[in-house]
């Protein structure tokens, strides 16, 4: 019952702050929200017992990837450039457009992908294996998309280095 | 009922009145050894021997007029400072002060709340603190201050990758997250990880003198910087709250070492026979004595030694500790998987 | 080539960005402002504005008695002011070609060389305080009362001392004096001592100065740079040695010289400057002659016609007085000071070039100067 309260109330709260992320009148105020929306996130999460995701979340998400977007709004002066689309209507049947693609995705998925959750593995509840599992299984099943997620992220970084070295 | 709700309250009230105080009191503090390390007497006058400074500074500060910059963003201007404080002060719920006390016939703990993942709660509680000292600057609507706020905050950000390294060669050693359950591994090893991991523990203070910028890391607040870093425009309460969250962090970083590396609340070589009188004094007592030595170390770095440059400072970071941290990391690992543990 | 952004144009240009350092700045050891221009965080020029301070001193001077001139030379210098009273009282006797008498000469030098320790004093805490080091800063200043202790007992005043008299001293040192000065150096030795291990081999002062503000011997030269920001480029000049004054010429002592021209080479040559002056001032107290402090001379200063220059090692460096008579009158018709921090300050601009903003201020730092003097 509290778990059901708790889901009810954090969805609410995280589809709020994502419309204000969508709508806000200035960039910070719409990262602001959006690091509101990931601490709801890492909300959800727990109630799902799922605490070091939780705590991942806040850490990486919110705490890494989106100071990034907020230094690069404060450098960036994000003005309107001159010949960018000012007809209104094009934007919202753009919009309409690209809602029912979405729409028909969830359909989609929900009609023939849905498969029931399977029951959690046996203690998957107990506090102690929680950092435990996701290390077995990072390591073991699914070690090779977590050896080249991180090669593409070394990649992305050297990348970034490269491109912002001045040439002196 | 009153185990869910009414303690927990309870704790919380006492832990945050408790912690305002002695920031108070460690504002003081650092005036007066930095004082007495320098051959004078810092703060005299108000009361014996200075002692209610803290009080007419908290006066000060509450009376001064409230000035906003014209164009700066009003809430966030506001805001700016509580973000930077909010972090820090709810950090203390997962550091364990003490093992427990009986009251009314209750046993509680000394931990407000612990959790399973406690360690990297408070990293992941203090890379958000990082929020409010971009956004102070950037509310300032002024070059200078904005530039100096990002400079902290890439300072900061890089020192946390250090930090949650040493961090990684802990855990290794303690085998939990839990706060509670660190200090447990160093009961049942019966040596205080200090021993264990002494690079992790030098890692971890250079890291933590950075993260709460501090000297010799505190370029971005210094005078030398042309301007007054991040918190140029912001004066009186404001100005109190950005103070107070830094006092706040040094005080987190300290728990957390003294939790980490000294054995939290344990006396020392606690499995002892010998030593065993030691568990007269209060476990709370122990926490607070250590918590103060490294406190005292972070007050007298600060009065001996001069300030890196910007870019000394990231080198540090990056080409000194990281790779150090990594190394402690594999070393520690390898020594691990030998003794079979 | 990175490719170029079609982004919109940014805030910030990474052009130049021209901030102002001063007049009003706790680095810049006074009124001096510093108008920089800066590519991102590297200075690619500094201009220095100076004359905030200027008071006159050349032209009043055109209106005083020779004798009471020796007050306004306090004031160029003033962490330094009997260095500025032995040059000009030593340019106006080579005028009247008088003999000081040699006690007046031992205890001219003894002075001088407090002078140099009390500035030194001054120096080394300013710049470690800059560079972040608060602490030497209220140990130096303790030494310091010590030397101003001594100046108090001796003429009266604790800054702008008017400690000399055209042909000697105004006074004989109070008895007792010598033995305090004595007991003094060696306090001294013993604090200095403590300086270097606060800061000679502490990793970030080395990581702060060492290869910072560097400037090679032949350009030193060029520049006209003098005192220690010269002699730690390698140049051995020092008027000491190579046209004694006062007693000089009767002492031993050596010239600390550098080898890489950076801040941290003209640290250690001040540092080493301290041990050489308590030497000197051990021989001179050691060996005081007897005799009078006071040359025979006449009421009125009228020196003959003709012009002369004198230069003494002040602890800045160079400082000369170019003084022109008439003949006929008590006040010169011409005195003209060659202040030390002027035309060391001249390197500022090269010195910087390069750098970081957070240097600008280790290197006003190291080419150690007073506004007193710069501005006159």
């Amino acid at each position: 019952m509290g778990e059901q309260l708790a889901f009810y109330a954090l969805s609410a709260l995280i589809l709020g702050c994502a419309v204000i992320v969508i709508t806000a009148p200035s960039a910070v105020y719409a990262i602001l929200f959006l690091v509101l929306d990931f601490l709801f996130v890492a909300g959800l999460y727990v109630v799902l017992h799922a605490q070091f995701v939780a705590v991942i979340q806040v850490l990486v998400y919110a705490g890494g990837i989106v100071i990034l977007y907020l230094f690069v709004v404060m450098l960036v002066n994000l003005k309107r450039p001159p010949e960018a689309q000012r007809d209104r209507r094009r934007r919202s049947r753009l919009g309409v457009a690209l809602s029912a693609v979405v729409l028909v995705e969830f359909a989609a998925i929900a009609l023939y992908g849905y498969v029931a959750p399977e029951a959690g593995p046996a203690g998957g509840g107990l506090s102690f294996s929680n950092v435990e599992r996701v290390g077995w299984l990072l390591y073991t099943d699914y070690l090779v998309p977590f050896e080249l997620a991180s090669m593409l992220l070394l990649v992305a970084m050297i990348g970034a280095i490269v491109l912002a070295r001045r040439e002196l | 009922m009153i185990d869910l709700i009414v303690i927990p309250l309870l704790q919380i009230v006492f832990v945050l009145t408790g912690v305002l105080i002695v920031v108070m009191y460690l504002v003081l503090l650092e005036r007066k050894i930095q004082a007495w390390v320098q051959v004078r007497f810092g703060p005299m006058r108000v009361g014996p021997h200075g002692i209610l400074q803290p009080v007419a500074d908290v006066l000060k500060l509450f009376v001064k007029e409230d000035i906003t910059p014209v164009k700066a963003d009003k809430w966030i201007y506001t805001a700016a400072p509580i973000i930077v404080l909010v972090p820090a002060l709810i950090a203390f719920a997962v550091i364990p002060f003490g093992s427990s006390v009986s009251l009314f016939g209750k046993k509680i703990s000394l931990a407000i709340a612990d959790v399973n993942v406690g360690l990297l709660y408070i990293v992941a509680v203090a890379s958000l603190g990082v929020y409010g000292i971009i956004l102070g600057g950037w509310s300032s609507n002024s070059k200078y201050p904005l530039l100096a706020s990002l400079r902290a905050s890439a300072q900061l950000v890089s020192y946390e990758v250090a930090v949650t390294l040493t961090f990684v060669s802990v855990i290794l050693s303690a085998g939990t997250l839990s706060m509670v359950g660190i200090v447990n591994a160093q009961y049942n090893s019966g040596v205080w990880f200090l021993f264990v991991q002494p690079v992790a523990f030098v890692i971890y203070m250079i890291g933590g003198l950075a993260e709460t910028n501090r000297s010799p890391f505190d370029l971005p607040e210094a005078e030398s910087e042309l301007v007054g870093g991040f918190h140029t425009e912001y004066s009186g309460m404001r100005f109190a709250l950005f103070f107070l969250a830094e006092y706040t962090n040094m005080i987190i970083v300290s728990s957390v070492a003294t939790t980490l590396f000294f054995g939290g609340w344990l006396p020392p070589f606690p499995n002892l026979k010998a030593l065993a009188f030691l568990y007269y004094v209060p476990s709370w007592i122990w926490f607070t004595l250590k918590t103060f030595l490294i406190l005292y170390l972070f007050l007298w770095i600060r009065a001996t030694l001069p300030r890196y440059r910007y870019d000394q400072l990231m080198r540090v970071g990056w080409k000194v500790l990281i790779p150090l941290a990594l190394a402690n990391i594999v070393v520690t690992g390898v020594v691990k998987v030998l003794l079979g543990r | 080539m990175p490719a170029e952004p079609t982004a919109p144009q940014p805030m910030f240009d990474t052009d130049e960005l021209v901030i102002n350092m001063g007049p009003q700045h706790p680095a810049t050891h006074g009124v001096l402002r510093v108008v920089l221009k800066l590519d991102g965080e590297k200075v690619i020029d500094a201009d220095v504005v100076i004359g905030y301070l200027h008071r006159g001193v050349e032209k009043l001077s055109e209106h005083r008695d020779y004798n009471q001139i020796v007050m306004l030379t306090d004031r160029l210098d003033y962490c330094a002011s009997a260095a500025a009273n032995l040059v000009y009282c030593e340019a106006v006797e080579k005028l009247l070609s008088l003999e000081v008498p040699r006690r007046a000469r031992y205890l001219r030098t003894v002075l001088a060389e407090l002078q140099r320790i009390a500035s030194h004093l001054v120096w080394v805490g300013s710049h470690a305080m800059d560079i972040g080091a608060v602490t030497v800063f209220l140990y130096a200043l303790r030494e310091r009362e010590l030397v101003l202790d001594l100046f108090e007992e001796f003429c009266g005043a604790r800054m702008t001392y008017n400690a000399m008299r055209v042909g000697g001293l105004p006074q004989d040192i109070p008895p007792g004096w010598d033995k305090r000065v004595l007991a003094f150096c060696a306090v001294m030795d013993e604090k200095i001592a403590e300086y270097e291990t606060l800061l000679t081999h502490n990793r970030i002062w080395l990581d702060r100065t060492r290869g910072v503000g560097v400037i090679s011997g032949r350009e030193a030269v060029a520049i006209g740079l003098s005192g220690p920001p010269l002699r730690a480029s390698g140049v051995r000049r020092d008027v000491r040695k190579d046209e004694p004054y006062a007693a000089y010429s009767e002492f031993e002592f050596d010239v600390p010289l550098g080898a890489n021209g950076d801040t941290y080479d003209r640290y250690l040559v001040r540092i080493e400057e301290f041990w050489q002056s308590t030497r000197i001032i051990r021989q001179a107290i050691e060996g005081l002659p007897e005799g009078p402090v006071l040359a025979k001379v006449p009421r009125m200063i009228k020196p003959p016609a003709g012009e002369t220059y004198h230069a003494n090692e002040s602890p800045k460096g160079e400082i000369g007085f170019f003084i022109v008579s008439d003949g006929t009158s008590t006040r010169p018709y011409r005195c003209r000071v060659r202040p030390p921090s002027f035309c060391n300050l001249q390197a500022l601009p090269r010195l910087v070039r390069g750098h970081l903003v957070a240097d600008v201020v280790a290197v006003i730092g190291t080419i150690d100067i007073v506004l007193g003097e710069v501005d006159r």
